[in-house]
């Protein structure tokens, strides 16, 4: 039963990522959606960091008394004024671990 | 040393900075596998046949939670159906290769590889070559990706859970998007995904990524309206 599940999971991973690339032609895309898909990065993520940060482990909604709040909020302006993947992804464990640690 | 070689090299290097948090995460995942009861070698397995972090983390999740094949192939496809999205964008500098070509690089189609691969696309307007970049980018990934789940099955229980090292997920997918959400439009639909991710939380399956990620794209459309009549 597992064996089945990890290859249709992988055969449908694969389709997500072949789809578009094997149907699409030249200047498929009128200028609006090359706009829209700009638009990808920040319309997805979101859905990620936003529960991964603001919910607990059993789901509810913890803004106070949650050292992830914090941790990504520094990790924001981190990344906000450096523009770096790697000083922002630093900063925020490093909040976290002297949160979770120290404090 | 050929040109090939040269932006096959520029793409493993380029895509090295995004890598970091990829190395805990893949390390994670190989400790969950473990835990999840999956055993060494699907969990090994899982991450060349998937090749798709958070994917495989809801999979190891689901399977421990006793859930059906069914359920579990279609929570992969929602977790992943992001990546219709780089697909359409990647497709449009991929016309002219090969189906061969095509498979392979869809193959590699990552998170990290897309990023860095697409801005390389766009400076890259003429160049035959610049395929190779993608190429680059998604087997370093990918090859990253097979060691820290090694590192992650040998590890195993060792490594403390008080780390949190999986806040290095939320944490990397915000140093992707920060330049971007500088730009006001972007911030609006990034707060709009968002906020949508954690009111529809609780609906089955995981399907928030797809609610979150439709409402994001619905008020882009609505801004790119905007940005259109400027351009003009």
């Amino acid at each position: 039963m597992i064996w089945t599940a990890l290859i249709f999971a992988g055969l449908v991973t694969f389709f997500t990522r072949f789809s578009m690339i094997a149907l699409l032609k030249k200047d498929y895309f009128s200028p609006r959606v090359k706009i829209v898909l700009g638009y990808v990065p920040s319309a997805v993520f979101p859905a990620i960091i936003f529960p991964a940060v603001f919910l607990n482990s059993t789901g509810q909604l913890v803004f106070l008394d949650n050292p992830k709040v914090l941790a990504a909020l520094v990790a924001v302006l981190v990344g906000y004024l450096t523009e770096s993947v790697i000083a922002t992804i630093i900063s925020g464990l490093a909040v976290l671990w002297l949160l979770i640690f120290f404090i | 040393m050929n040109i090939q070689y040269k932006i096959f090299s520029k793409g493993c290097l380029d895509v090295l900075p995004l890598l970091i948090p990829v190395v805990p995460f893949g390390i994670i995942f190989g400790v969950i596998g473990i835990e999840s009861g999956l055993g060494s070698t699907v969990t090994f397995l899982m991450s060349i046949i998937i090749f798709a972090g958070s994917s495989q983390l809801a999979f190891a999740q689901l399977f421990t939670g006793g859930a059906t094949t069914p359920v579990i192939v279609s929570s992969v496809a929602i977790v992943n159906s992001r990546h219709f999205l780089y697909s359409a964008v990647i497709a449009q500098y991929l016309t002219k290769v090969k189906l061969f070509w095509k498979i392979v690089l869809s193959y590699f189609l990552t998170d990290q590889a897309f990023i860095v691969s697409q801005k390389y696309f766009k400076q890259q307007p003429k160049n035959k070559d610049r395929h190779y970049h993608l190429l680059g980018s998604g087997f370093t990934l990918w090859f990253v990706w097979q060691l820290s789940t090694v590192a992650g099955i040998i590890l195993g229980e060792v490594i403390p859970k008080e780390l949190n090292l999986a806040f290095a997920v939320p944490l990397t997918f915000i140093s992707l998007i920060i330049v971007d959400i500088k730009k006001i439009d972007h911030l609006i639909v990034a707060i709009t995904s968002g906020v949508f991710a954690i009111i529809f939380f609780n609906l089955p399956l995981r399907t928030y990524i797809i609610v979150a990620a439709a409402a994001g794209i619905l008020v882009a459309y609505g801004l790119s309206h905007s940005k259109l009549h400027k351009k003009k």
